[in-house]
Formats: structure tokens, C-alpha cells, sequence
């Protein structure tokens, strides 16, 4: 009895004991003791004497007097070129901004004969070459850009360039380094791959990919994507993402298939992606089998990772996955980076202290999930915590950067030109937005307006809409000199328009205008410009458009008040396209391996003449600006070619078709019917038109022009209700 | 003595067949019981209560009376700040764990008092910015008191001014910090960096990895990515309340009111104001102020006295040029003032550069440039000078007002370095309100024309009538884009038919059976939808040709973010009654579509079903009516665009039903129409729908042409 009294006790003791070690914590959250609750949180104390206290500064300290012992500004600015080292350099530093007083203007190294060149390194000089920022005489230069291929800088590489220090030294405009810019996508070697050049840059700037962020100087240097040495040199594949589906998810979470690296640098995280790997909806598979000697360095998992390896194929993966994992390699940056991106399947980033490409201009943190090496594991449960309508999100803004600046040599070396050129004039520079909304900086010209509200893009986003008016341009070169009266009849139609705001008659002739008095008499005020007789000239950017929309006129063109309108509140609801009467097709002729077009009448359209259309000024800038000059020499040479050229413009910017709005019948026979014209002349006419279209598709790498089945018509157009209630009741005229 | 023996003898009555030895283990057993007790409380509360005594619990005290820790002259000192830190090498990101509400702990250590070894003190205890900061940061939902759940550490000692204080002392003081651990996790604020006669731009105490939040860093001692650049406080935000100002132009076009600019600077801007004349002011100290005027509130030009800052809101441009250091807190009187600021300090840090764009508040300026200031700022458009009027003063308001807000920026920009999956978005930080609330965001923003082939998925709604539902479904089925055919059976009472009495068609049929008659089971994202296309479609719309709707579902690829439908409707304010009215008439324009028939993307039914703002969805399910008004309003405020009307009306009648269209007819139904608008614009807070003058037809719609060659030839006939 005693005993089991004895163990009785011992056995509460020992409980007490328990509870006493383990269970406070356990105790403390049941709250079992009330006294201790919530408002027991120790705060920072609010001290009876707070407001005694005293501001950490005196008002005059933080106004500036007092420091009247500065060093002097310009010394300070002077100083740090002549002294600094390259690794500080920065654009105030290093740069000599002087040069870029005659504007942005870049010069490549003439080639050498025999000269070795690496694919890529040839295209990214053809790129700049094609840029409108060329110049082929280095005294007008601000820019230098080298002839030397330095792509690659593994001195165990086949494409590795001996004594590139001593060529460079020799160059007279060398100046070391200063406002060179140089390209590079590999640097360094087997083991530590470390970020070296095996040259001295100077001060020059580094365009280079898988930048590490402790080597990347801010404002200065530019990071940009490794590509392939296939990458086309224009134009570029589109982004694999057809059709927004919902929900946002497909086949796979997360996938990886890639290298395993048993050893050395990059390998603790290629080491660790199988651990995350569950066979269902995430799949990350490694092999071991790459590299000469692999089997000396295997493991216990290598063979059965193999064989795993072989189940799956990677663009399968890539086409079905929501979230790639894009973890670093030896170097930093890899290929799988832009595959993931065009394929639309989320980056999620594992490559600590990547200074992302591009990083000064795009904000990754909305295409891509920039995870740390060292949180793995939680990639998986922070992945599927991000939102569908976030997913969706991500995936369109992918498609859209691949789009807008990776998907060719081109685009990525004119990005690196454009954020160089911003950094020159920081004033009339992109802000963030023009860089990461459609339809992206490159087509967002800063030397327009700075301006949100002066863009066709950004109405939405900015919360405005463009302005209420028209200018009406018209571009006129009668051969005697004189307006023929349907022209007075159109300048008249246009100018009863109630959104009218101004005509402006773009004279292209070799004979004066008219005297003042025998214009019509119009409401609106009406100017003369003295053009040149180019074509390319109607789609300069007269300071005289005033307004958002342009109405783009033709002599021969004829319109009723009521047309114009009309089309112009439907240009008002889609201010980035053009908005027209006449329209053409586009279309791919197999048999003679080209594109073609035609101007009869058919099921679809693709073109919208500018004889008689409504579009946004700015697509005059951008027309005149962002083309480069050997473009518009073309459409000056040919007829008929500048429509073409402005239509394809437009929806590459845009990805959109153009709008054809209704046309009163008779116009519209009117204007299908040929111009009086000699049978030869035509055909040559003809066949100079598809010329120039391919010409132009050549150039742009891809067919811009996309295909509408619609025309929009007045809501009651040709319904069976009285002519009295409709507003567009002139459309209907029999 | 008798009470005593009283109890002495009731005693053994108590316990009255136990024996001694067994009395002394039932006391034992009782007193370790009680002594369980009690020690369990008392460690329980041990470390604490020891804390409360001293620093926490006494709420009311001074700063005075903190505990003073001495410093020993050989207690160690930090290593200087590491220029190559990140936050993948220097920070300890597994303190901050995963955790579902993706925020950070941040602990404050308590305040003490520090002296040297002759006990003298090394800096001010704690400036009233500073304090305030930290109260911020303790009201905040980042603070915890837990040190071993934090994943920050804020030490209280104050290291705003690097004047006030003794370098080294404080790095010693710094460095016996309970959790220092060479400065990891660790968040220093400071404002005034350097001292003469250099002015370094970052805080000159060594510091080890700790991270400093910092007013006037270069670009060569920013630290990209770790450090965080802060502005340097204005305490004249708190005591001078200056009312916003309406954008436009201001009587001075520049305005320069820094004192002891250098000498160099002074020439230029003068240079400046003698080629430009009036519209430029330059503003110095004033020499001839009556005493007990405060000479930082006034600010002279010429014997002409000025209230500053008050006299910033006079002015469109502000030019803050760069000191001794490069942060200044005249850019945040001038923020406040709404004046644009024109930054001319070369390789400044501007402050949460990290998240701020800059380029929509302010002009930079190169030092060089300086000459060229005043046509720089003149080529800037007036419509942006008065977005960025705006923006500077919502900069102001959201970042610079308070040491609450600088720190809360803070924090959040680190908490969004950890959780960048979380993170907040470049809108949320530098949208004005105003801007927040009239600019879309369209989650359907890339332009794509979804390819043909995926067709469409028309879902049926349907209660009973059968027949009808039988024709609808037959003529919908030759559409050569219909991909497949749900009917959404919203009859609980009775069963659908027999799967052998429905049509036989070329394309699936589903039936979905549904829980209760709600309208908004026909916007519901069921799974069997796989098309991103929707057609809604009413079980009496028997009208629509083939041709019709397959040219609506070509016109909905082109516009796959709108509503594309057949009847449309208006909206229109009603002046006398004060009120939207709904209109159904012949109208020339339209501003919805009935989604009795109309066409749009999967996505919106996610939106209509889990994101409808307001009781709307719960109103509509209550009224049987107006659903396809929400969806109207849901989709129009969301992408900020208007509905496509496709082909020309139609007399949307039928034999044996009483008429979709002739639904519309009823005069109380137009009243309750009438009235679901002005609710669902209440609730909105605005009117999202957009009218438009146009419909899509066929781009040969009654053209003289073949019609066997056009692509929709039957459009329109009834």
C-alpha cells in the first residue's frame, strides 16, 4: 500500500516536473495565466518627456548654413576623371558627355580583314549599324564601339581572342576606354568564373551578361541577356503564349530540367533542385552527365537521375509549365532565362547577386519571381500562394518583354543603345512606365514628350483620353498648281466638322500656292505648309498638329462632314490604331514564296489607306524618328509605298489591326476605281507596291499587318427605324 | 492556548484514520504541488518581469532615467561597413522564415544610455525624430518584442546625425548590442551623414553588415539592393501646415531658397536670373531681421522678406541643389509645397530610389548642365508639370510627411526584398490616389487575337422551357466554332430530360445541375468550360443566324477583353430626376449588351463570381434580375473599355415566348432596370460604362457585292 503511495507521488512529481519544462511554452499560449494577455505586448515606451526631446538637427544644420568649407564643385567634377579607376566609374566620372552634343550618335571600329568574328558578335554590330543612331565618322561619335569580338573571354574557348590589350592600346581613339562601350556574354573560366575580361576596359562601359551585382556599376554598366548565336539578327519569334486561358495554370507547377553539377562553383544549388522534385505537378530533374569526366565525380543518385532524366522532354516541359525554375549556372545568367521567358512559363530566378538584364529600365517583379539559393524548399509552397489573376499577369507581362526587347539581336542592342541614351539626358528620359507597358520603351520615343497623356498607349493607364479636336492635314501637289474643286469641296466637308480644330494643307509643289483668297471660306483656320515634294514628308512632325488626332487627307480623297464625324468618335475609342475609310488585304502568295496585297474589296482587311485616315500624332514622330533614314528613302522612291509602311509601323507597335469605319457608297466607288493611268504604268505601279511590301516586311523580320473581319458602322446603320432618329443619317444616302 | 488545543484535538478528527508518516507525504506532496505552482509562475514571468520593472511597465518616464551602460575603452568595435554586401550574402534570411502573411518581425532593442569609461556620455540619447521613428515602428504590424522570433534589429541608438555623436563609442556601443553578431540583421537609420571637412555620404561609424537606411547616399557608397535610401527629415513638415495647392502655373518659374549654396552655384544661378529675369527668384538668408524673428522661417532677395516655406508654393520649379552632403531636407519642404524640384547633384541617391520613379516628381539635372536649367525646364510640357505638381506633393504625403512614414517605407521596401513574390507593385507606390482610383489596370492587357481554332463554349441558362431550350440549342449547334454546349438546368424541381429527348449535336453537351435558381449561376466559371471564349446565351434566343454568331465570335477574338454582344442598351443620366435611367430604345448609342447573347472571356466570370465588388452579386441573386447589368459594370470598370454591339438590331421576338427584347418592354421592368444602374454605380463609387456610337458588322455588310462571296452573308435578315 505504502509503495504504491510511494510511486503514486513520484509519478506527480515527475508530471509537475514535466509540465514545468515542456509546457510552459503550451501554458503561456492558453493564456493560463489571464494576466497575461495582449496588451502586455511591450511596445516601445511612450516617454513622459517625448516632447522635450530635441530634433536630432538644428534647423540651420539642416538648411545648410554652416558648411560653408566645401570644396568647389567644378574641382570635385574635374577630379574624379583624371584620377578614378575603372571599377568606380561612373557616367559623370567617366563618360564625357561633351562628346553627345550633336546628338546620340554611335560608331562601330571599322572590320579588319581576316578579322575572327563570332556570330553573335558580327550581328550585334549589324544591329548598330541598322540603328538610326549609326555614324559611320568617329568625330561626330559619343558612343565607340569596338571591332574586336569580346563576346567571349573563357581563355579555354575556340572563340577566345589573344592579346585584344595590345590591339586596343593602339587604337588612336582608344582614349582608354573612355565612352567605349563593350559587349560581352562569357567572362571568365573554369574554376571560379570569376567576372575577368583578361583586358583592362578602362573607362569603358560593359554591356555584359550574367552580371554580378558586386562587379556592376550602377548607372553605368548595362546587364543584358545571354542569347544563343542563332538568335535572329531582327524581327525575332513571337512569345508562345496564344490565348490567355483561365485558370492560368497548366499541366506543371514548376519545372527544371537541366545540368546537376557535382562540384565547384554553382553546384550547391544545381545540387539541390531534386529535392523538390514530386513527380506530380512539380518536376525538376538533373543529370549528371555532362563534362569530360563525369563519372569520376558521380554520386548514388547519378544513375538513377539519369534514367529519370531521359521520362521527360524539355520543351515539353517549357510548353507546359506555369513556373520555370532558372537557377544560375557557373555563371550567373543561362539560356534557359529567355527560353522560359518567350515560352511564357513564369522565371523563378534562383542565381543570387544576378543583376538582372535590363534591370535599370524593366521591373522584373511583375514577370518573374526573383527566389533567393538559399530558400529552396520554399519555393514550391511560395509559388502556389501566388494568385491566378497575379499568374495571369505575370505570364502576359513575359510575353510582352520577350516581345518588346529580347526576342532579337536587334531589340536587346538597341535596349542597351536607348538606356544609355537615357542616362544622357535625364530629363527627357523614359520614366519606368514607358519602360514596362505595352508597347515598350523602344517604341516610346522620350525626344516626343515625356508625357503620359501625349501617348496613344497609356490613356487608361494614366486615367485620360485624348484630346476632343482634330487637325486635318492634307497633303496636296495638284500638277497646274490649283486646286481642283472636289479638293475645295473636301477642305470645306472637313471643316464643317464639329471636332475640327484646324486644317493644315501640306503644299508639295513645284509652284506656289494659291493666293489666300481663293481658299474656301471655313470656319476653322487653315495654314500652308511648304513641304518638300517627298512622300515620307507627309508623315513629318509638323509643330503645327496641335491636337492628338490627325486627320491624313488626300487631294483626290472625298468625305462628307457626317463621315468624319463619325470616324473620328471612333478613333476617340481606339486612339492607337488607325481609323479609316479605304482598305486593303495582305495576304501570303505560296506559289511565288512572297507577300502580296490587294485592293479589292474582300471578307478582310489589314490596311487602312492614310489618304483618308484618322491616327494619333505621335505615330508622325515615330514615323520620321524611330525609322531609320534608309527606310524613308525607299517609300520616297516608290509610289503608294509610305501607306504601307505607316500601316505596318502601327501594328507593329500595336499587334492590332486598323479600324475601317463606313464610307458613304458613291465615295466608295469612287475611290475603287483605278486612277486614270497608262495599262504599263499600272502594272509597273503594281508590282513596285508588292515590292515595297516585302522590302518593308524584310526589314521589320516579321509580318507586322494583322487581319480584321469587322467595319464599324453607326449604331443604327441601315436598320429598319425612321432616318429622323439616326445621327450618321448621311452615311445611308441611297 | 484553548483554541489551539481546540484545533490540536480536531486535528486527528480531520484525518482521523491517517497515520503521521502518511500526514507528513500528504503535506510534502501538497508543498512541491504549491511550490510547482509558484516556481512555474515565477519563471514563467521571470526574464520579463524583471524587464517590466525596469524599462517597460512604467509607462510614464523620462529619457533620463534609462540605464546607463559603460563603455569600456577596449570593448570592440565593428568592422567598417562591407561595400560588397547583398542581401544574399549579409543578411540571414532564415530568421525571417516563411510565413503566410509574408511580413517581417522587427524588434527594437530598449534604450539605454551610453558613457565612455570617465562617463561621459557618447551621443544624445535619443532626438525627437528619432523616437517617433521607432514609436512608428513599434505601433506597426512589423514589431514584435520577441528577440528570437525577430528577423530585423533596430538598436536604439540614435544615429540620425552623425554630429551628434562619437564615432567610435557608438560603434562600441553598437557592437554589445545582445544580438549584434557583426551587425547582421541589423537596421540603422541615419540622415546626415559625414563630417567635415569631406562629408562622406554614408554614415562614417564602422558598422559591420548591418544595413543603413540612409539620407544622401552616392552611387558609390549605396549599396544597391541592401542599403535603403531614405530622405533627410524636414521638421518643418510637422510644424508649418502648408494646404495643397491646385496644379498650374505659379508666379515664379524657378525658385532657388537654399542658404550657403557654394559660391559657384550662386554664380550660375544668378547668371540664370539675370538672363530670364522676374520669373527666376533667388532667395538667401536674410541680415536684417528684427530679433526673435526664427531666421529659418524667412528668407530673403533684395531687403525683400519671404515666409519660408511658404513662399515655395509660389514657384513651378524648386531647385535643390546638392551641399556640403548630397541629401538635403529642403527636398522635402519642397515636395510639401507641390513645387516641382529640379535635383542638380550628381550621383545622389534620390530617395526609395529603389521603388519611387523619380522621373514623374522631379527633374535631374547634370551639374553641367546647370547653364541650360532654364530651357531644360521649359521644354517640359504643362500637362506634365502639373502631374508632376501632383506627384511631388503625394511623394510628400505618402513618404516624407512624418518619421512614421519614412519608416514604414522602410520596412516595407525590405520586407518586399524578402518576399518578392509578395511584393508591393510599382501602382501602389507611385500612384496618387487620384490616379489609383481613375486609371485601369486590365488584366487582359496583351493583345491577342486567340487563335480560331479553340472555338467556343456557349452556355445555356434554363429553367423549363424545354421546347424552346431544344431549338436554341439546335441552331446555336451550327455554329462552326462552337466547341461545346453547357446547360445550366436551374430548376431544382424538376429534372432535365432524359439524356435520348435532347438534340443530337456535333458537339458535347453538358447539363449542370444547380443547387439553387440563381441568376449568377450563369456567370459561374464552371470547370467544363475550356475555351477562353463564352457565349451567354438565353434559352429563348432562337433568332440569331449561324452566320451571326459565328461573326460575333470572330469579332470577340479581336476584342477578347470586352463584352461582345447583340441587343444593346443605354445608360443615361436622367437631369430631372437627378438619376441614371436606363434606355432600351433605338438609340444611336449603345453602352451595354444583354448577356442574353453575348460573348466574352472565362476570366470574367471568375470576376463576376469571387470579385464583384460590394453585395451586388448578393442583390442580384436576391432580385432575379439585373445580372447582365453587373456584368456590364464589372467589365467595363476592369478593363476601362466599352462593349462591341455586333449586327443590326433585331426584333428579338419569337412565337411562344414572350419576347427577350419584349422582357425590357415592361414598364416596371425598365423602372427596376433604372434602378439596378444607380445602385451598381453607387457601389462602384463611379460609372464605368463607357458609351460608344459603333457597332461591328461584316466588313461587306450591305455593300453591293455578291453575297455569295461575302464571308457572313446572313446578317441581319429577321
Amino acid at each position: 500500500m505504502q509503495t504504491r503511495k510511494k510511486y503514486i507521488f513520484l509519478t506527480f512529481l515527475a508530471s509537475w516536473l514535466l509540465l514545468f519544462f515542456f509546457g510552459r511554452e503550451q501554458l503561456r499560449r492558453f493564456a493560463f495565466f489571464p494576466r497575461r494577455n495582449v496588451a502586455a505586448r511591450r511596445s516601445w515606451p511612450r516617454w513622459a518627456d517625448r516632447a522635450l526631446l530635441h530634433s536630432f538637427a538644428e534647423p540651420r544644420e539642416l538648411q545648410g548654413s554652416g558648411d560653408t568649407t566645401q570644396p568647389s564643385p567644378r574641382a570635385r567634377r574635374a577630379a574624379p576623371l583624371s584620377t578614378s579607376q575603372g571599377s568606380r566609374c561612373r557616367m559623370e566620372s567617366c563618360f564625357d558627355a561633351s562628346r553627345c552634343q550633336n546628338g546620340f550618335k554611335v560608331f562601330t571600329y571599322p572590320r579588319e580583314h581576316g578579322e575572327p568574328m563570332s556570330e553573335s558578335y558580327s550581328k550585334i554590330l549589324a544591329s548598330i549599324e541598322r540603328s538610326r543612331y549609326y555614324t559611320p565618322r568617329p568625330e561626330e561619335a559619343c558612343l565607340f564601339v569596338l571591332s574586336i569580338d569580346t563576346l567571349d573571354r573563357d581563355p579555354l574557348s575556340a572563340h577566345y581572342i589573344r592579346s585584344v590589350e595590345q590591339r586596343i592600346r593602339s587604337f588612336p581613339l582608344w582614349n582608354s576606354g573612355r565612352n567605349h562601350l563593350i559587349f560581352n556574354l562569357y567572362a571568365g573560366t573554369w574554376p571560379n568564373y570569376t567576372e575577368e575580361l583578361g583586358f583592362d576596359i578602362g573607362h569603358a562601359m560593359l554591356a555584359k551578361a550574367s552580371f554580378h551585382s558586386k562587379n556592376f556599376r550602377p548607372g553605368f554598366d548595362v546587364s543584358i541577356p545571354l542569347f544563343p548565336k542563332e538568335h535572329p539578327q531582327r524581327g525575332g519569334q513571337s512569345g508562345w503564349l496564344h490565348h490567355n486561358s483561365v485558370p492560368p495554370k497548366k499541366k506543371y507547377l514548376l519545372v527544371f530540367k537541366g545540368k546537376r553539377y557535382l562540384t565547384g562553383i554553382g553546384s550547391g544549388t544545381r545540387n539541390a533542385l531534386h529535392h523538390i522534385h514530386n513527380g506530380r505537378d512539380i518536376v525538376s530533374l538533373t543529370t549528371c552527365r555532362h563534362g569530360k569526366d563525369w563519372e569520376r565525380h558521380k554520386d548514388t543518385r547519378c544513375d538513377q537521375d539519369n534514367v529519370d532524366y531521359e521520362k521527360f522532354d524539355y520543351q515539353e516541359l517549357l510548353h507546359n509549365s506555369t513556373f520555370c525554375i532558372v537557377p544560375r549556372g557557373r555563371r550567373l545568367g543561362s539560356f534557359r532565362f529567355l527560353e522560359a521567358l518567350q515560352a511564357a512559363c513564369i522565371p523563378v530566378l534562383l542565381s543570387d547577386g544576378w543583376e538582372l538584364p535590363f534591370s535599370e529600365a524593366i521591373d522584373w517583379g511583375k514577370a518573374a519571381v526573383v527566389g533567393s539559393e538559399r530558400l529552396l524548399l520554399q519555393i514550391p509552397s511560395a509559388v502556389r500562394c501566388i494568385r491566378p489573376e497575379r499568374v495571369l499577369a505575370f505570364q502576359q507581362q513575359t510575353q510582352f518583354l520577350w516581345d518588346a526587347y529580347f526576342s532579337s539581336v536587334d531589340k536587346i542592342v538597341h535596349t542597351t543603345l536607348e538606356i544609355i541614351r537615357d542616362r544622357l539626358l535625364p530629363h527627357r528620359s523614359r520614366s519606368r512606365i514607358l519602360w514596362n507597358a505595352l508597347p515598350g520603351g523602344l517604341l516610346a520615343l522620350p525626344d516626343f514628350s515625356t508625357h503620359l497623356g501625349d501617348f496613344p498607349f497609356y490613356y487608361l493607364q494614366h486615367g485620360s483620353s485624348p484630346s476632343d479636336k482634330f487637325t486635318a492635314l492634307l497633303w496636296a501637289a495638284p500638277p497646274l498648281g490649283s486646286l481642283s474643286q472636289p479638293t475645295l469641296k473636301l477642305i470645306q466637308a472637313v471643316s464643317r466638322s464639329q471636332y475640327c480644330a484646324q486644317i493644315l494643307v501640306l503644299w508639295s509643289c513645284e509652284k506656289p500656292p494659291p493666293p489666300s483668297g481663293t481658299w474656301p471660306q471655313i470656319a476653322v483656320p487653315l495654314t500652308i505648309i511648304q513641304g518638300r515634294t517627298k512622300l515620307s514628308d507627309r508623315f513629318f512632325p509638323y509643330t503645327a498638329i496641335g491636337t492628338d488626332a490627325v486627320l491624313s487627307l488626300d487631294e483626290h480623297t472625298s468625305l462628307s462632314t457626317s463621315e468624319v464625324d463619325f470616324a473620328f468618335v471612333v478613333w476617340r475609342s481606339f486612339p492607337e490604331r488607325i481609323v479609316g475609310f479605304s482598305a486593303w488585304s495582305h495576304f501570303w502568295d505560296p506559289e511565288q514564296k512572297r507577300w502580296g496585297y490587294t485592293s479589292r474589296w474582300t471578307n478582310k482587311l489589314s490596311i487602312v489607306l492614310t489618304t483618308a485616315a484618322f491616327y494619333h500624332r505621335y505615330y508622325h514622330s515615330l514615323f520620321t524618328e524611330y525609322l531609320p533614314a534608309g527606310l524613308r528613302e525607299l517609300v520616297d522612291s516608290l509610289t503608294a509605298c509610305e501607306d504601307i509602311l505607316m500601316n505596318l509601323l502601327v501594328a507593329a507597335v500595336t499587334k492590332l489591326p486598323p479600324i475601317k469605319v463606313t464610307q458613304w457608297k458613291q465615295h466608295k466607288e469612287a475611290a475603287s476605281q483605278p486612277v486614270k493611268d497608262t495599262a504599263a504604268g499600272s502594272t509597273r505601279r503594281f508590282s513596285q507596291q508588292q515590292d515595297c511590301l516585302n522590302q518593308l516586311v524584310d526589314w521589320f523580320g516579321s509580318m507586322p499587318l494583322v487581319s480584321s473581319q469587322l467595319r464599324l458602322d453607326p449604331v443604327l446603320f441601315k436598320d429598319q427605324v425612321s432616318v429622323l432618329r439616326k445621327k450618321y443619317r448621311y452615311l445611308e444616302k441611297p | 492556548m484553548c483554541a489551539s488545543a481546540k484545533y490540536n484535538t480536531r486535528g486527528p478528527a480531520l484525518i482521523p484514520r491517517m497515520k503521521t508518516k502518511h500526514r507528513i507525504y500528504y503535506i510534502t506532496l501538497f508543498s512541491i504541488v504549491l511550490l510547482g505552482l509558484i516556481a512555474t509562475g515565477v519563471f514563467q514571468f521571470w526574464p520579463h518581469s524583471i524587464e517590466s520593472s525596469s524599462d517597460w511597465t512604467v509607462e510614464k518616464r523620462s529619457v533620463h532615467d534609462v540605464p546607463v551602460v559603460k563603455l569600456p575603452a577596449d570593448s570592440p568595435i565593428p568592422e567598417r561597413g562591407d561595400l560588397s554586401c547583398r542581401m544574399h550574402t549579409c543578411f540571414d534570411v532564415y530568421r525571417c522564415g516563411f510565413n503566410p502573411k509574408n511580413k517581417i518581425k522587427v524588434y527594437i532593442y530598449s534604450l539605454k544610455k551610453y558613457v565612455d569609461e570617465y562617463g561621459t556620455s557618447v551621443s544624445n540619447t535619443i532626438s525627437r525624430e528619432y523616437n517617433e521613428l521607432l514609436t512608428a515602428i513599434s505601433d506597426s504590424e512589423y514589431y514584435t518584442d520577441d528577440v528570437n522570433r525577430a528577423c530585423l534589429f533596430v538598436p536604439s541608438i540614435d544615429v540620425l546625425n552623425q554630429n551628434t555623436l562619437r564615432i567610435k563609442e557608438t560603434a562600441q556601443a553598437l557592437a554589445q548590442l545582445s544580438r549584434w553578431d557583426r551587425g547582421t540583421n541589423h537596421l540603422l537609420f541615419n540622415m546626415l551623414p559625414g563630417g567635415p571637412p569631406d562629408y562622406n555620404t554614408a554614415l562614417d561609424v564602422p558598422r559591420d553588415r548591418a544595413l543603413l537606411a540612409g539620407g544622401g547616399f552616392s552611387t558609390w557608397t549605396y549599396r544597391q539592393g541592401y542599403d535603403v535610401s531614405i530622405p533627410v527629415y524636414s521638421p518643418l513638415s510637422a510644424e508649418v501646415d502648408l494646404p495643397e495647392r491646385g496644379p498650374g502655373p505659379r508666379r515664379y518659374f524657378i525658385l532657388s531658397s537654399q542658404m550657403s549654396l557654394h559660391p559657384e552655384y550662386q554664380s550660375e544661378l544668378e547668371a540664370l536670373q539675370a538672363e530670364n529675369g522676374e520669373s527666376v527668384l533667388l532667395l538667401d538668408k536674410c541680415t536684417n531681421l528684427s530679433d526673435g524673428v526664427p531666421a529659418v522661417r524667412k528668407r530673403c532677395h533684395n531687403n525683400q522678406i519671404f515666409d519660408y516655406p511658404q513662399v515655395l508654393q509660389e514657384a513651378t520649379f524648386c531647385v535643390v541643389l546638392r551641399g556640403a552632403r548630397l541629401g538635403q531636407a529642403v527636398l522635402s519642404d519642397v515636395l510639401q509645397a507641390g513645387c516641382v524640384p529640379v535635383i542638380i547633384a550628381d550621383s545622389f541617391i534620390l530617395p526609395f530610389s529603389e521603388v519611387l520613379d523619380w522621373k514623374r516628381a522631379s527633374v535631374v539635372i547634370p551639374e553641367e548642365k546647370m547653364p541650360e536649367m532654364y530651357s531644360i525646364l521649359q521644354s517640359v510640357p504643362q500637362r506634365q508639370i502639373e502631374e508632376m505638381q501632383r506627384q511631388a506633393r503625394w511623394f510628400w504625403e505618402a513618404y516624407f510627411r512624418s518619421m512614421k512614414a519614412i519608416a514604414l517605407a522602410t520596412l516595407q521596401i525590405i520586407n518586399d526584398r524578402i518576399y518578392p513574390y509578395a511584393a508591393i507593385s510599382y501602382e501602389e507606390w507611385n500612384d496618387p490616389p487620384a490616379v489609383k482610383w481613375s486609371s485601369v489596370s486590365n488584366p487582359l492587357f496583351l493583345p491577342l487575337i486567340p487563335p480560331q481554332s479553340q472555338g467556343f463554349t456557349a452556355i445555356v441558362l434554363t429553367y423549363d422551357r424545354v421546347e424552346s431550350l431544344f431549338r436554341v440549342i439546335t441552331e446555336v449547334s451550327k455554329v462552326p466554332s462552337l466547341s461545346k454546349l453547357l446547360v445550366v438546368w436551374n430548376n431544382q424541381n424538376k429534372n432535365p430530360p432524359e439524356d435520348s429527348l435532347w438534340p443530337k449535336i456535333r458537339v458535347p453537351l453538358k447539363v449542370v445541375r444547380t443547387a439553387e435558381n440563381k441568376l449568377s449561376n450563369r456567370f459561374f466559371p464552371y470547370d467544363e468550360i475550356e475555351t477562353e471564349a463564352v457565349l451567354a446565351i438565353d434559352d429563348d434566343i432562337i433568332m440569331l443566324t449561324s452566320d451571326e454568331l459565328q461573326f460575333g465570335y470572330e469579332v470577340w477574338r479581336e476584342f477578347p477583353d470586352r463584352l461582345v454582344g447583340y441587343p444593346g442598351r443605354l445608360h443615361l443620366w436622367d437631369h430631372e430626376m437627378n438619376k441614371w435611367k436606363y434606355e432600351s430604345e433605338w438609340t444611336n448609342e449603345v453602352s451595354m449588351v444583354l448577356t442574353g447573347a453575348a460573348f466574352y472571356h472565362k476570366y470574367f466570370n471568375y470576376l463576376y463570381t469571387y470579385k464583384m465588388p460590394g453585395d451586388i452579386k448578393n442583390w442580384v441573386d436576391a432580385h432575379m434580375n439585373c445580372e447582365d447589368i453587373a456584368m456590364n459594370f464589372l467589365v467595363a470598370n476592369v478593363t476601362g473599355k466599352s462593349v462591341i454591339k455586333v449586327t443590326p438590331r433585331k426584333k428579338f421576338k419569337c412565337p411562344e415566348c414572350t419576347a427577350i427584347d419584349g422582357l425590357s418592354l415592361d414598364q416596371t421592368h425598365m423602372v427596376e432596370r433604372s434602378e439596378c444602374i444607380n445602385k451598381f454605380a453607387s457601389v462602384f463609387g463611379t460609372m464605368p460604362l463607357k458609351v460608344v456610337e459603333h457597332r461591328a458588322d461584316p466588313v461587306l455588310y450591305k455593300d453591293d457585292f455578291p453575297e455569295k462571296l461575302k464571308s457572313f452573308p446572313n446578317i441581319g435578315s429577321l
